[in-house]
C-alpha cells in the first residue's frame, strides 16, 4: 500500500513547485529553445545577419565523416571515464569503511581532488606527463618506454580519461561510501556467520544493496564525461592528436568560441542533447530495472 | 527621526559621491581591450599611461581579455550586448571575420580622416600593411603587434656535435645536411618549430612565391578555395615527416611548446617567431643566433618575403563623434616613431613603420642585438606579391586547427605528405563555403 500526502487546492502545491519550474524554465528551456532555433540559421558572428537554412546545419554535420567519427571517440572517452571514476572509488569506499583507525583523514584526504577545477586537473596532468619535462614520462623513459601523447592517439586518449576521472573518484568515493555506511550490518554479520567470506559477501550482498547509488552515479558520470570534461580536453590535448580526443562538447565549443560558427555550434548542442536524453532515457527504462530500491 | 536623519545624510552621501567623481573628470572614456598579460601587458599599460598623461581630453582605459581567441569572443559577445569597446585587439587570424563585419567595424583610415589626426598610411611597412588594407587600399585596422617567423640557432649545439656553429643555414638543402650530422653525433632534438601550419605552409608558401588560397589567398573575394596542396608544400610537409620519422625533426606541439625545448638546450634548431626573442634571451643559457628563415633552393621565387603574425587594433562602431576623436589620438601615438622604436626593441616584434625602424638603427640597437634585425630584412627585401601579401580566410582559426591534426597525422607516420594537405583542403575549403554563406 503507498501513502500518498494530497494537497487540497492548487494554489500550495503550484508555489511549492513554482521555483524549480522557474529555474529550469530560465536555465534550461530558454536556452534550450534558444539552440534549436540558432541551429536552423547560420548567422554571422556578430548578429549582423542571419541566414535561415532549416535542417542545413544538420546535413553538413552529418555529412562529416570527423563529426561522426567524434561520435565512437566520445562512447569510448565517457565509457572510460566512467569506468575509471566508479571502480577505484568503489574500491577505496570499501576499504575506507573497513577502516577502524583514522577513517577521518583517509576521508578528508580521499575527498581532496574533487575541490580542483577540471581546467587545473588538466594542467596537474599535462606537467606530469609532459613529453620533455614530466615526471611520469621521465621515469617511463628510464623503464624504457617512451611516451609521447602529443603524436599517439591512445596514450593522449589515456592521459585525458586519468585526468578527467581523477577528481570524480572522490565524489563518487562520497557517494559509495555513505551508502556502505547504511548497509545493515546484521545482514552482512549473517552471511558472515554463515561462512561467506569477504567478496562472496560483497558481490552477493553489498553489491546489490549498492544498485540504486550505483545506478545514480552511472547516470551522473555519464553527464559529466559528456558535458564538463572539454577544460581538461583543452588545456591537455585541444582534441589531438589529429581528431583522437574530439569528443563532441569540444567540437561544440571550439566551433562556437573558437571558429565563430554558431549555426553549426547550435546545431551540434542539439545532437548533444538529443543523444544523452536518448542515453538517459535507456538507462531508466533497461538499467534501472535491475536496481533494487 | 534623528538617526533617520543620519541616515539618510550618510545614504545620500554616498550615493551622489560616484556621481560627484565623474562629475568631477570631464575626459571622454575610450575602452582598448587587448590579449597581453605578463611583460607584454606592462609594456601596453606603459603605452596607455604615457599617452593618458599627454592628454586633457581623452582617456584610454585598457583591458585585458585573455588570450587572443578569448579577446575576439569578448569583443564580439560585447558588440551582440551592445556594449563594445571602441578598441578591440584582433589577431591576424581573426582579420577576415572582421573585415567582413561591415557594421560591426569602422575603418581606421575613416576614422583617422574625419579627426584630423596625423596619419600617413604609407609610412607603414608594406608587408604589415598590406595584410589589413582593402582591396582598395584603406588602411581597415591598425598593425599593432606583428612578427614572422626565423630560425634560431643553438650554436653550443651545432659546436658539440663537431659542425661550424657559423655555417650556412639559409637553405633547407643546408639545414638537411646539418640535421644529419646532429643526428649522427647523437643530438636527440635536431630541430623542432612552433605555430607548425603558421611557419611551415602559410609563410613557405609566400616565401617560396606559391599560393596558399586562390584569389589571391583570399584577398580577392569570399569564393576563395584552398591550394597549399600543391607540389612545393607536398615537397616541404614529406621532408619534414621524413625527418621527424627519423629522429631529426621533433613536433612538441600545435603551440610554441617547442619554445621550451629550445630555451632548455634540447634542440639545435627552432623555427619561431621573431617575437620569441625576449624569451630566449632571458632563458637560454647558451650561445644563440638568429637566421633568416630557410627556403628551398629551386623551389618557386625563394627568398620572396615572409608574412606576419600578430594582431592589429579594430576600431568598433556605434559611438560617439568624439570617442573616435580620442581614439584617432590614440592611434596616431601609438604609431609615432618614438613609441613604435621602442615597442620594437623591447619585445622583438617588428616595427610597423619605416621610421621606427630606422630610427631603432640609429640608435644603434641592431649593432648591439645582432640578429634582430633579421626579420626586419626578411620582411621588406622584395616588394610583396599576390602571393606573399598575406592570408585573408574565412573560419581561419579552426583551418588551422585542421591543418594541425592532419599534419600530426603526418610527423607520426600515418599519412603521406600529398593525403594529409589533400584532405586538409577538401576539409577546410567546406568551412570556407560556409563562411561564405554566413557573410556572403
Amino acid at each position: 500500500m503507498e501513502k500518498r500526502v494530497t494537497f487540497k487546492g492548487w494554489i500550495l502545491p503550484l508555489c511549492l513547485i513554482a521555483p524549480q519550474v522557474f529555474i529550469s524554465a530560465v536555465f534550461f528551456f530558454y536556452p534550450a529553445g534558444q539552440a534549436i532555433w540558432q541551429s536552423l540559421f547560420i548567422p554571422d558572428p556578430f548578429g549582423l545577419s542571419m541566414q535561415y537554412v532549416g535542417l542545413g546545419n544538420f546535413k553538413f554535420l552529418l555529412s562529416d565523416p570527423f563529426y561522426r567519427a567524434s561520435f565512437l571517440t566520445t562512447a569510448v572517452f565517457s565509457t572510460l571515464v566512467t569506468l575509471v571514476s566508479m571502480i577505484p572509488a568503489l574500491f577505496l569506499a570499501v576499504v575506507a569503511d573497513r577502516l577502524i583507525k583514522g577513517a577521518g583523514v583517509y576521508r578528508t584526504l580521499l575527498i581532496w581532488p574533487y575541490a580542483v577545477a577540471p581546467a587545473i586537473a588538466g594542467v596537474l596532468w599535462l606537467f606530469m606527463f609532459n613529453t620533455r619535462v614530466g615526471i611520469v614520462s621521465w621515469y617511463l623513459g628510464n623503464l624504457g618506454y617512451d611516451w609521447n601523447h602529443v603524436l599517439n592517439g591512445g596514450e593522449a586518449m589515456g592521459l585525458v580519461v586519468v585526468a578527467s576521472a581523477w577528481g570524480r573518484i572522490s565524489y563518487n568515493f562520497l557517494f559509495f561510501f555513505a551508502a556502505l555506511q547504511a548497509v545493515p550490518k546484521s545482514v552482512v554479520e549473517a552471511a558472515a556467520i554463515d561462512g561467506a567470506h569477504f567478496w562472496r559477501r560483497f558481490f552477493t550482498i553489498i553489491l546489490p544493496l549498492l544498485s540504486p547509488t550505483t545506478f545514480f552515479l552511472l547516470v551522473v558520470n555519464i553527464v559529466y564525461a559528456f558535458f564538463e570534461t572539454f577544460g581538461v580536453i583543452h588545456t591537455i590535448t585541444s582534441g589531438g592528436p589529429q581528431q583522437s580526443t574530439t569528443i563532441l562538447v569540444y567540437k561544440v565549443f571550439s566551433d562556437g568560441f573558437v571558429g565563430q560558427d554558431l549555426g553549426s555550434s547550435a546545431a551540434q548542442s542539439v545532437i548533444l542533447l538529443v543523444v544523452v536524453g536518448a542515453l538517459t532515457v535507456f538507462q531508466f527504462k533497461f538499467v534501472e530495472r535491475r536496481v533494487h530500491y | 527621526m534623528k538617526n533617520l536623519t543620519i541616515g539618510a545624510v550618510i545614504a545620500g552621501t554616498t550615493l551622489l559621491a560616484p556621481l560627484a567623481a565623474y562629475a568631477g573628470s570631464d575626459k571622454t572614456e575610450v575602452q582598448f581591450w587587448h590579449a597581453f598579460t605578463g611583460r607584454l601587458g606592462e609594456l601596453v599599460a606603459a603605452q596607455v599611461e604615457e599617452f593618458n598623461a599627454s592628454q586633457d581630453d581623452f582617456t584610454v582605459v585598457a583591458s585585458n581579455k585573455g588570450n587572443y581567441s578569448e579577446t575576439l569572443n569578448a569583443g564580439i559577445a560585447a558588440f551582440r550586448a551592445g556594449e563594445q569597446p571602441e578598441i578591440l585587439m584582433v589577431f591576424e587570424v581573426g582579420t577576415a571575420t572582421m573585415m567582413a563585419a561591415e557594421g560591426a567595424i569602422r575603418p581606421v583610415a575613416d576614422v583617422m580622416a574625419a579627426s584630423g589626426a596625423e596619419f600617413d598610411s604609407d609610412a607603414y611597412i608594406g608587408a604589415v600593411k598590406g595584410y589589413y588594407t582593402s582591396t582598395d587600399g584603406d588602411m581597415l585596422s591598425l598593425p599593432f603587434n606583428s612578427s614572422t617567423p626565423v630560425l634560431w640557432v643553438n650554436r653550443d649545439a651545432l659546436e658539440a656535435a663537431g659542425i661550424d656553429a657559423d655555417t650556412d643555414l639559409s637553405t633547407w638543402q643546408n639545414v638537411g645536411a646539418t640535421l644529419d650530422q646532429l643526428k649522427a653525433a647523437g643530438n636527440d632534438c635536431p630541430l623542432t618549430t612552433a605555430w607548425q601550419s603558421w611557419i611551415q605552409l602559410e609563410n613557405f608558401s609566400a616565401y617560396h612565391d606559391v599560393p596558399f588560397a586562390t584569389k589571391d589567398n583570399g584577398f580577392g573575394g569570399l569564393d576563395t578555395e584552398l591550394a597549399f596542396n600543391g607540389e612545393a608544400q607536398v615537397a616541404h610537409i614529406s621532408a619534414l615527416g621524413k625527418w621527424a620519422q627519423e629522429g631529426k625533426f621533433i613536433y612538441a606541439g600545435r603551440r610554441n611548446e617547442g619554445g621550451a625545448n629550445f630555451r632548455a638546450g634540447e634542440c639545435a634548431l627552432f623555427t619561431e617567431s621573431s617575437a620569441g626573442y625576449a624569451g630566449i634571451k632571458n632563458e637560454a643559457e647558451f650561445d644563440f643566433d638568429v637566421r633568416p628563415l630557410p627556403y628551398w633552393e629551386g623551389v618557386g621565387n625563394a627568398p620572396q618575403n615572409t608574412i606576419i603574425g600578430g594582431a592589429s587594433l579594430w576600431v568598433m562602431e556605434g559611438h560617439e563623434a568624439a570617442d573616435y576623436e580620442g581614439v584617432a589620438q590614440f592611434l596616431s601615438f601609438l604609431s609615432s616613431s618614438p613609441v613604435q622604436a621602442q615597442w620594437h626593441q623591447d619585445t622583438g616584434y617588428l616595427p610597423i613603420t619605416t621610421a621606427a625602424g630606422e630610427a631603432t638603427r640609429a640608435a644603434g640597437f641592431y649593432e648591439e642585438n645582432p640578429g634582430t634585425d633579421i626579420a626586419v630584412i626578411q620582411m621588406t627585401t622584395n616588394e610583396p606579391t599576390a602571393n606573399s601579401k598575406g592570408l585573408r580566410l574565412g573560419s581561419f582559426d579552426q583551418i588551422r586547427g585542421i591543418i594541425d591534426e592532419e599534419l600530426e597525422g603526418v610527423w607520426s607516420g600515418d599519412k603521406t605528405a600529398q593525403e594529409a594537405l589533400d584532405s586538409a583542403v577538401e576539409r577546410g575549403n567546406l568551412l570556407l563555403r560556409r563562411f561564405e554563406q554566413a557573410n556572403g
